[in-house]
């Protein structure tokens, strides 16, 4: 709400403004002549003279619409603490038009049109939404809209962010891990083990990494860090290296690598670490739209 | 001396320099605009190298059409035209000089701080806080300099391009204050005073009266001198050009809030600026029905006079696009607008139809005066009429290729499917512009090579000049 000042300000500008448009048209046409004219004003400025024509009709006519279409979206729109006769429709009961409530109306028509439509896919299981083709395709549209940005289009995923459509899931595939992901989100956090392990610790051990997925390393800089992934790395990564999905740990004997499986790639996250963030999706789309979206990625490794 | 100056007594010197530098930066930052449409089109054009990518050649590209280009331009023209319709020489050749230097390292400044990405990030005031300061120095020396000539005029009435003039350089001085009071914390960065919301729309503020005073009140101060000159004949109602410049000074400083429909800014504030950008229209049309008027009993000229009809076609852009604006800051048109590639098609409409090709037609009139010819009497009319060509085909391909890929991203972004879902994702509006982009970067480069062959016309118009010159003085 404006004070009062500021009410009347804004009131007096705003209408003081065009109102002065129409007085400075009626002043300059009041005792003018009304008939086109070869007449001039007499001065002369670098051999530029200035005919004394009056203002075009049609342009005066065309410039007093103007202002009564100001006023008149005044009337429809308001003005500060003066409210518009527009109207929308929120929570069924028609209130002044704001931009706020404009946006609102527009969503709870769309909602309410759909709600029958998402009501029955809610009703229905993940897996067996996933065998319903409409539903796919809406889920499709969805992930394009809203998650393609990071997991890409075809939600083949793109450095640290992961590939929807493997065999691989860092925090579980089944239908309601999936849900549950998308619901609440996730966050990643693979710690940095710089200081603790030294720069020959971070080399050696990202040699015994790359060989637990069976890719060319040093056996004998891998053998040495052995030791320190048994103790430190196998709390969450597992003895084996095949991960842990209850904390979100992936799998490294797999060759599937979230930020990339080269040497230095790996160095890097050994030595800074790694966040992941999947943000939480359930008090943006809701969760119908979530639980047709889960149905429509559980789809894409289910060939 | 034959070929003495017509008005030895007024200071041409700063006018030439300034009419020279405007072909000079024109043809950079059109240069300029080529390029980085070009990469909208192909982006492996910015070859991977921060500083020619589009993010801080867009900056540059606006800095030197409007500033550079526009500038020099306005400074050229102002500057002849408050002599010439003041009887007067300048108040001072040596604030004049430093006008002309001053703003030229400005525009160096530009062309080295851009392109390494020191900016403020404010559209059109991107300059840092060292070089605002330089800018405001020249400009209050430019505003004592014109003042200070027109209040020593001996003409005993002010004329009406003059009154122009003086509003855009005393409300661009205000507003580029206003909007770049900063609290430096380096000498290559600063922060704004003004605070979230306010900060946006004080930047608006701005924004649009860098399009209003510099692009349009500026412009139409070339205006009214030029077309009647050119023309022959006198301008068509005085008492037109004292309603239209008052309700337009008066009204333009509201226009900037409908940049910001929909955000932030508080809904009374946006309906504010929308039914002020409405009013507009009228006080816009009033100075190209002015212009065009005046050409009543002189049509036929256009069939032979390629600098009138560059004059006339930049009316007429003025007039579409200051129809169109009112029209796109209404809500409903916005909603679809906004954020689109129409808003850059608006612009150029303005930018090229406008105040492009009305500084062309000023500077051929002007250019063969400042070397001792009679006006008009460049190098080659043809080529005159060759760049009035490609500058209309060019500006044409331009808008109608921008027009095309608005309206359909617009209708892209709001397309929605049965089920609720979009229809699109944004990537598939951004595959579909493929060929407008492609389609506007010829349009710009069409205007581009005019601008060129002007260049070349210059070169030779002042290399005969010079010629001549140097006969007479031989035969002397």
């Amino acid at each position: 709400m404006l004070s009062t000042f500021w009410q009347v300000w804004i009131m007096a500008i705003v209408f003081g403004s065009m109102a002065g448009c129409g007085v400075l048209i009626v002043y300059s046409m009041r005792g003018h002549r009304k008939e086109e004219t070869t007449q001039t004003t007499g001065h002369e400025y670098d051999g530029i003279e200035e005919y004394d024509n009056p203002l075009p009709r049609w342009w005066v006519y065309m410039f007093w619409a103007t202002i009564v279409f100001g006023f008149g979206y005044v009337g429809l729109y308001g003005l500060g603490n003066f409210d518009g006769f527009l109207t929308v429709k929120v929570d069924g009961e028609p209130v002044t038009w704001t931009s706020t409530n404009q946006w609102k109306a527009e969503v709870q028509a769309y909602d309410e049109k759909l709600a029958p439509l998402f009501d029955g896919y809610l009703a229905t299981p993940v897996a067996e939404l996933a065998k319903n083709e409409e539903a796919l395709q809406t889920g499709q549209r969805l992930f394009k809209s809203n998650c393609s940005v990071c997991h890409g289009t075809s939600a083949m995923g793109a450095q640290g962010f992961p590939n929807l459509t493997d065999h691989d899931w860092l925090y579980g595939g089944s239908p309601e891990k999936i849900k549950e992901t998308i619901m609440y989100g996730r966050q990643g956090a693979m710690p940095a083990w710089q200081a603790v392990l030294g720069d020959e610790g971070v080399i050696e051990m990202a040699e015994y990494v790359r060989s637990l997925s069976g890719l060319p390393h040093d056996a004998e800089a891998a053998e040495k860090a052995a030791p320190a992934f048994a103790q430190n790395c196998s709390v969450c990564h597992g003895a084996d290296g095949k991960g842990n999905q209850l904390v979100g740990a992936p799998n490294l004997t797999d060759d599937i690598w979230l930020y990339g499986g080269s040497t230095k790639q790996i160095q890097f996250t050994l030595r800074n670490g790694r966040a992941g963030k999947m943000p939480a999706q359930k008090e943006i789309l809701g969760e119908d739209k979530v639980h047709v979206l889960a149905a429509y990625i559980y789809s894409l490794s289910q060939n | 001396m034959s070929t003495s100056f017509d008005h030895p007594e007024y200071n041409y010197k700063v006018v030439r320099q300034f009419a020279i530098m405007t072909v000079v930066w024109g043809v950079v930052g059109m240069a300029m605009g080529v390029f980085i449409a070009a990469q909208l089109a192909w982006p492996q054009l910015n070859f991977d190298t921060p500083w020619l990518s589009f993010g801080r050649l867009r900056p540059l590209h606006t800095n030197a059409v409007i500033f550079a280009f526009g500038g020099c331009a306005l400074f050229a023209t102002s500057y002849y035209i408050v002599q010439r319709t003041g009887r007067t020489r300048l108040f001072s050749d040596t604030l004049a000089s430093f006008t002309f230097w001053g703003w030229q390292a400005v525009i160096v400044g530009a062309a080295i701080t851009l392109p390494l990405g020191i900016t403020s990030a404010k559209e059109y005031a991107e300059l840092e806080w060292p070089l605002d300061i330089l800018v405001t120095l020249v400009w209050v020396a430019y505003v004592v300099n014109f003042l200070g000539t027109v209040a020593i005029r001996k003409e005993s009435h002010i004329y009406v391009a003059n009154w122009f003039f003086a509003a855009f350089m005393i409300m661009i001085a205000i507003l580029y204050v206003g909007n770049n009071l900063v609290v430096p914390v380096s000498l290559t960065k600063a922060y704004s005073i003004w605070p979230g919301t306010i900060d946006a729309m004080i930047q608006w503020w701005w924004g649009h009266n860098a399009v209003g005073f510099f692009l349009t009140a500026g412009f139409l101060g070339m205006m009214y001198y030029f077309v009647p000159k050119q023309a022959g004949r006198p301008v068509y109602s005085y008492r037109l050009s004292i309603v239209h410049f008052w309700a337009l000074i008066s009204i333009y400083v509201w226009a900037g809030a409908h940049h910001l429909h929909y955000s932030a800014l508080p809904d009374w504030a946006q309906t504010s600026g929308m039914i002020m950008s409405l009013i507009l229209l009228a006080p816009s049309w009033g100075g190209m029905i002015n212009g065009m008027m005046t050409l009543s009993g002189a049509w036929h000229k256009l069939r032979t006079d390629p600098i009138l009809r560059f004059l006339v076609v930049s009316l007429s852009f003025y007039g579409m696009s200051t129809f169109e604006g009112p029209m796109m800051s209404i809500k409903t048109v916005n909603a679809l607008s906004h954020n689109t590639d129409w808003t850059i098609g608006h612009v150029h409409s303005g930018a090229l139809g406008w105040v492009a090709m009305v500084s062309i037609g000023a500077l051929y009139h002007l250019i063969p005066i400042m070397y001792g010819r009679k006006a008009g009497q460049m190098y080659s009319i043809g080529l005159i009429n060759l760049h009035f060509w490609l500058a209309t085909i060019g500006t044409v391909l331009y808008i109608a290729s921008m027009w095309v890929n608005g309206i359909m991203q617009g209708l892209m972004w709001r397309a929605v499917n049965e089920d609720g879902t979009l229809t699109y994702s944004f990537v598939e509006s951004v595959e579909a512009s493929h060929w407008g982009y492609v389609v506007r970067a010829i349009g710009g480069a069409l205007f581009l090579t005019g601008m060129l062959i002007m260049l070349f016309n210059v070169y030779m118009t002042t290399r005969e000049a010079n010629k001549q010159a140097g006969m007479v003085a031989a035969q002397a």
